[in-house]
């Protein structure tokens, strides 16, 4: 797949060498934010899956875990750094320590879109009227995609899912 | 900037568990490192294509076809681009911003932005693989649906 995607690239700067300079410069630059973000994401996330028990996680994150588990997800997902991608390893290792499916997809809807650096600096690029709006709309909103994506997958997908989650870890587990 | 937060807490919670335990540290700095490599063929072509469809949207055909005027299929090409692109938010918003300037209208900045964030075309393949293809079009296509709602409501805020 990636060769696909490398020789399509190529395919394309070749096919229009005006582009190919901007691409140069965009594929850069992304390579250096992922470089510079994702590293730490990484070590959190096994920092998180070595220290983290369980039955711990369960208790806050888990399908009982009532209000706590939704603000968490929240609180997480918001103080995050880095692009969406980043949130995927990070909730396979939620998934392993038993958080409810609810819960990680309210964690990906949070990093996605209330992060609170990018909100900060929303508010000073377009306007504190149009961040605050946005958020207060995000949340609800949130809340609904996580609400409606639990009710349209069927249980035993989701079973999948985590059972993938397990099976992607490390031997020690 | 947040990410020199995320380099500090990082950096704080790796020297307390090396502190506590140099075993489990050693462990956990594997575990990420495999959880890296896992996802780095996808996430280098997740990159080609982001550094590809940057290169061929520039900002004056967008203005054009997101300015004030262009009502809902200005909102509707502006959400569709925001689900396409994966602009980091430090590029995006002093873009959105300057497109506000230029003329286009809120509704449709706030669709892309909202778009932007939440939808991700480019990276779904990577997001089927870690939630299923179902979930991962799913949440998608709501998210999709949900930025001409949250246009909608920013727009009418904003004008307050």
């Amino acid at each position: 797949m990636t060769v696909i995607a490398a020789a399509a690239f190529l395919v394309l700067v070749l096919a229009f060498p005006a582009v190919g300079p901007k691409a140069g410069r965009s594929l850069v630059d992304q390579v250096k934010t992922m470089l510079l973000v994702l590293p730490p994401i990484f070590l959190l996330l096994g920092l998180l899956d070595v220290w983290v028990p369980r039955r711990t996680l369960m208790r806050y994150m888990g399908p009982k875990s009532g209000l706590t588990g939704p603000l968490i997800a929240f609180v997480l997902g918001s103080v995050a750094a880095g692009p969406l991608y980043g949130a995927f390893p990070v909730s396979a290792v939620l998934m392993r320590k038993g958080a409810s499916f609810t819960n990680i997809l309210i964690f990906i809807g949070a990093w996605s879109t209330t992060k609170i650096p990018m909100f900060l600096f929303e508010m000073h690029a377009l306007g504190t009227r149009f961040a605050v709006a946005r958020l207060l709309i995000d949340i609800p909103g949130i809340i609904l995609i996580a609400f409606a994506l639990k009710a349209i997958i069927p249980a035993r997908e989701v079973a999948r899912l985590y059972a993938a989650a397990e099976s992607a870890a490390t031997p020690e587990e | 900037m947040d990410t020199i937060i995320l380099y500090v807490i990082a950096g704080a919670l790796l020297a307390a568990s090396a502190a506590r335990d140099r075993e489990k540290t050693k462990r956990a700095i594997l575990k990420g490192a495999r959880a890296f490599e896992s996802i780095l063929p996808q996430l280098v072509t997740v990159l080609l294509a982001v550094a590809a469809v940057l290169a061929v949207f520039n900002p004056e055909m967008v203005s054009r076809v997101i300015g004030e005027r262009s009502g809902f299929f200005g909102i509707l090409a502006a959400s569709v681009v925001g689900g396409i692109a994966l602009i980091p938010g430090f590029v995006a918003f002093p873009a959105a911003a300057e497109l506000l300037r230029s003329g286009a209208g809120t509704m449709q900045i706030a669709a892309f932005v909202s778009s932007l964030m939440m939808v991700g075309v480019v990276t779904l393949p990577m997001e089927i693989r870690y939630f299923g293809r179902r979930a991962a079009i799913a949440r998608n296509l709501l998210a999709f649906a949900f930025s001409f709602l949250a246009a909608a409501f920013v727009a009418w805020a904003v004008s307050l």
